[in-house]
């Protein structure tokens, strides 16, 4: 199986080998949706997410992901699950790996979508758009399914606003070197005090929190820990899974979990940019000194009900500073070394917006209602209660909030707000359908999303760093993708183009040994 | 921290982010409060109507 990985570095595809440094770069998304079906007694949310991946695409790409990379035949069975209920135990079953290099899932209880592998941070929010694109109209497909007067909803938010919370992840390539203990001081206060723009905005506090009337983040009310391994009780601020779908000798992956899913593009722009600028300085030894809040924990929760944004944090060296103070520091440190390295052009553009929002935000944070979802969600509030005498325990309040995040362009509050004018944009709609359907092409997703497209019936099984191929013989054909950089377009895009079936493809890569 | 130079590192602003906006870029702020009724009147149109109701039954399961 070496033989494959080997052959991609062939010398009419290669190219340098410090390509390869800057693999610490690639990011991707995972999102959790909401979903709800309206009028049906017996709802079940695993069903009804099942029903909804199914839905999409029809069969052509349904290839099951595989959870063992070692042993990959034995996960390649077949998958006749519209036959069976599935439950929750047998939800790792209803997974499609998409052209675009994605892949769209049942996770617990809600369809999450996860982007492909991406090289910077504009690349991520556009793959991240095209993944709630793909959730509506799999909803929309999956609506003729139900009875009549039944309605599928789905929400890209991350509470129920009752104390059940799902995730939106956010996932950073980093260098093995980088010793995790670094991460935690540098990264926990750049992460408690992004939340002013990282913000989706919520009406009211839960999961056994003091009361509030608005906040800005969704998930604030949920992270118990400052460092751990969970994801669903006592929640960390940073989270410690190690799984780097990569070479482990040289990488980690590191996945927040603290975020919100953002509507926005501009805001995913910025959220990604700037925490990728971060821990790049930070794997590049050039954040000189972390900022270390003395009560991680409780900061984060006072930086999302502090609307004013003027609430000092206390720091543990006895001093105190602001949110927003953290955050002109850290823009700083990150202008710094971006001067000084050589990034692509994109990060000056992250530079700029977050010099930007920081200054609006100090002015009044309203004037980032144009670029953030929890000031753009304020705006609507505060107007519908002025306009029509709402107190804020109001339920219409707070179905205004829910339907914010709704993605169905007809209702969603979002996509009324952006089809105003009143809130910008980073894509255009063609922008977005190419990436529905093509992947990105400076990475591994490129090769993987190409074979879905183009060899889809003879793919068995998929994950981040393999691919399995079932060309009749008698053993199954494994494509190990332990680089995330290579699969690129540069490397392979004239090999797949040339291969007319997964047989040439394979024998062009060598990978004939499986 | 509190006391540090904050014009040291502010970015060149020669390009504003808002140039690389492709469709609809963002109104002026007096525009915004002129239009603010007709946003308001068409979520109207769009909203769920028994807002309680809603809200009650909006119930997920935990995640991640």
């Amino acid at each position: 199986m070496g033989k494959a990985g080997r052959s991609r570095r062939s010398p009419r595809v290669s190219t340098c080998d410090t390509s390869i440094v800057t693999s610490h770069r690639i990011l991707g998304t995972e999102t959790e949706y909401g979903i709800t079906v309206q009028n049906e007694a017996e709802f079940n949310p695993v069903l009804a997410s099942s029903a909804l991946i199914n839905s999409y695409a029809g069969g052509r790409a349904r290839i099951q992901w595989s959870f063992d990379e070692e042993s990959p035949g034995r996960d390649a069975r077949g998958f006749g699950f519209e036959d069976s209920m599935p439950s929750e135990i047998e939800t790792g079953l209803v997974n499609v790996v998409l052209t675009n290099g994605a892949r769209l899932y049942v996770d617990h209880a809600h369809p999450e979508y996860s982007t492909p592998e991406c090289f910077e941070p504009r690349e991520a929010a556009l793959y991240e758009k095209a993944g709630e694109v793909i959730i509506a109209r799999a909803a929309e497909s999956a609506q003729m399914l139900l009875a009549a007067g039944q309605r599928m909803l789905i929400h890209k938010n991350n509470s129920d606003g009752k104390g059940n919370s799902y995730g939106s992840h956010e996932n950073y390539l980093l260098t093995r070197e980088l010793p995790f203990g670094e991460i935690v001081s540098h990264f926990t206060g750049f992460l408690v005090t992004r939340q002013i723009f990282t913000g989706s905005g919520k009406v009211g506090s839960e999961n056994g929190r003091p009361a509030t009337h608005y906040q800005i983040t969704q998930r604030a009310d949920f992270f118990e820990e400052e460092v751990g391994l969970e994801t669903t009780l006592k929640r960390p601020i940073i989270n410690t899974r190690d799984e780097p779908h990569a070479d482990s000798a040289k990488y980690r992956r590191l996945h927040v979990i603290i975020g919100d899913a953002n509507l926005s593009e501009v805001q995913t722009f910025l959220k990604l940019g700037s925490s990728s600028l971060i821990l790049q300085a930070l794997d590049d030894g050039a954040l000189p000194e972390p900022v270390v809040l003395a009560d991680p924990v409780a900061a984060v929760r006072t930086v999302s009900c502090d609307l004013s944004l003027r609430d000092l944090l206390a720091l543990s060296n006895g001093r105190s500073l602001t949110a927003i103070q953290a955050q002109w520091q850290y823009l700083e440190w990150a202008t710094k070394y971006a001067n000084a390295s050589d990034l692509p052009e994109v990060y000056g553009d992250v530079l700029r917006l977050w010099e930007e929002v920081l200054t609006d935000l100090e002015l009044d944070p309203l004037r980032t209602a144009d670029r953030l979802d929890w000031t753009a969600k304020l705006s609507i509030l505060d107007a519908y209660a002025a306009r029509d005498g709402l107190e804020w325990d109001d339920p219409k309040m707070r179905l205004l909030d829910l339907q914010y995040h709704d993605v169905a362009p007809a209702r969603g509050l979002y996509h009324r707000v952006v089809a105003s004018g009143r809130m910008q944009r980073l894509f255009t709609d063609e922008q977005v359908e190419h990436a529905v359907s093509n992947p990105p092409e400076r990475t591994r997703a490129y090769f993987r999303g190409r074979c879905v497209g183009k060899f889809g019936s003879a793919l068995v099984a998929a994950n981040w760093d393999s691919l399995v191929f079932d060309i009749g013989e008698d053993s199954l054909k494994r494509v190990p993708m332990m680089e995330p950089l290579r699969g690129s377009k540069d490397r392979v895009g004239d090999l797949l183009d040339r291969s007319d079936t997964p047989a040439d493809l394979l024998r062009a890569l060598g990978g004939d040994d499986g | 921290m509190g006391d540090r130079e904050r014009k040291q590192i502010r970015p060149e602003k020669d390009q504003s982010v808002e140039s690389d906006v492709a469709t609809e870029s963002a109104v002026e702020g007096e525009e915004l409060t002129d239009r603010i009724d007709d946003l308001l009147e068409e979520i109207d149109s769009v909203l769920e109507e028994n807002a309680e109701e809603f809200v009650k039954n909006y119930v997920q399961k935990g995640g991640e």
